[in-house]
């Protein structure tokens, strides 16, 4: 019996890029919704009723909801193709550890640069840029941020990359000028199919944002 | 070789109280340092550089932080006894997303029950007890959100729950009778040893909210 696979997501979510990127890793074939946040779909209200958030993946009729989440039960389902968590738990335990602290801190660091004027805006450049120096820190010299293979930590922070386009622009700085080894490491994803496929284009994220906001 | 297991944590933190009830369950020697807050120690700082915070795990010399991430390291490292996680990825992933939504709700909700008055107090008493009846909607008729035995959620929901004593004696709401199913399951936990002894008595914390109302002034 084939697998039914559906994803309720928004083109520019960088959280839903996770998934569309996890799935496209693993070669699964599945069906894109996009839902209208301001008028949300029966389906998204009832396969998400706690959060009333995309994305969510669909999978033969049962929701996983929450972008790290829904990741990880990808690997664990489609486990013979492209492991994207590694297999020893240290190493488990720091991916996880890495990807918590994205979630934590990079949203709400970004969305202060697209939101705020003046001072408060300098603030907030000033904090992502330190956020960014901090995995650009723990990635060193190794390609991917777990070594050798593209993985699941690689696929937590790339997404943001999209929305650096519409960050630079509103925040008028150049993030490259400040962390060019993350850049370097960004530019090599993007050589992945599945990573230049998967992410929003940065003009249609810039052009979301200004409707978004009001800008 | 003999593992070598620090757990470096604070008595009152909810999230120590995690790892402490995981690693009783799983019957883990560890060494159990006790931070001041206001004064961590340098190996905290070392061992956590970029959240500073408690608790660590530090396992052979290498440190796992974040409490969930530590649970499920701990799960995965001392695989052959009392497992938090189900096999099934899909029972897993539904166990990692109510653990996730106690982080981002129960514990909010928690610290502003007491810091909280009047009106603003009232309208944090509800959200809360939504949430609880959420999490007993998840639990259904388990006698464990894991099942037959204690699993992450159970874990990850415990130290909240064991202030619901001391919530009572100070809000106006009787959790036993708007969410009988959740004081079933709490008491039902505290049977286990591995439980009850890694998590505070009620007393303790109850003169600790009393101490703080009357820094805070919100008595």
């Amino acid at each position: 019996m084939a697998d039914e696979v559906v994803l309720l997501d928004l083109y520019v979510s960088m959280y839903g890029m996770r998934v569309r990127l996890a799935l496209a890793e693993k070669g699964v074939k599945y069906e894109y919704k996009e839902e209208d946040l301001r008028t949300k779909s029966q389906l998204l209200l009832q396969m998400n009723p706690v959060h009333k958030k995309i994305p969510v993946l669909i999978h033969n009729g049962k929701p996983i909801c929450e972008s790290l989440i829904i990741v990880q039960y990808i690997d664990e389902v489609w486990k013979d193709k492209a492991p994207l968590l590694p297999s020893d738990p240290y190493q488990r335990a720091q991916a996880r550890f890495w990807a918590d602290f994205i979630d934590k801190k990079l949203y709400d660091a970004g969305k202060k640069i697209c939101t705020t004027k003046g001072e408060e805006q300098e603030a907030g450049k000033k904090e992502f840029i330190e956020i960014l120096k901090v995995l650009e820190g723990e990635l060193g010299d190794k390609p991917y941020f777990m070594g050798e293979r593209f993985g699941f930590l690689d696929i937590a922070l790339i997404t943001f990359y999209s929305w650096f386009h519409a960050y630079e622009t509103l925040g008028n700085f150049s993030i490259e000028a400040e962390c060019p080894k993350l850049i370097s490491w960004a530019k090599r994803c993007m050589q992945k199919e599945s990573v230049s496929k998967s992410l929003a284009d940065p003009k249609k994220v810039y052009e979301f944002l200004v409707v978004m906001y009001g800008l | 070789m003999a593992d070598e297991v620090v757990l470096l944590d604070y008595w009152l933190s909810p999230f120590g109280m995690r790892l402490r009830i995981a690693l009783a369950l799983k019957g883990i020697k560890y060494e159990h340092k006790e931070e001041d807050l206001t004064n961590k120690s340098p190996l905290l700082l070392q061992s956590n550089p970029v959240h500073k915070k408690i608790p660590v795990l530090i396992h052979n010399g290498k440190p796992v932080c974040e409490s969930v991430v530590a649970l499920q390291y701990i799960d995965e490292v001392w695989n052959d006894t009392a497992p938090l996680l189900p096999s099934d990825p899909y029972l897993k992933s539904q166990a990692r997303f109510w653990a996730d939504f106690v982080d981002k709700k129960i514990y909010g909700y928690g610290k502003a029950l007491w810091t909280a008055k009047g009106e603003e107090l009232e309208a944090v008493q509800k959200d809360h007890l939504d949430c609880i009846k959420l999490l007993e909607g998840e639990l259904g008729d388990k006698p464990f959100f894991g099942g037959e035995t204690i699993g992450l959620l159970d874990v990850t929901l415990l130290p909240f729950a064991s202030w619901f004593s001391v919530y009572e004696k100070f809000g106006n709401l009787s959790l036993e009778a708007a969410c009988p199913k959740f004081i079933a399951w709490l008491k039902r936990c505290f049977l286990i040893q591995s439980v009850s002894e890694s998590l505070p008595a009620a007393e303790k914390l109850y003169d600790y909210v009393v101490q703080m109302k009357k820094k805070l002034g919100t008595e």
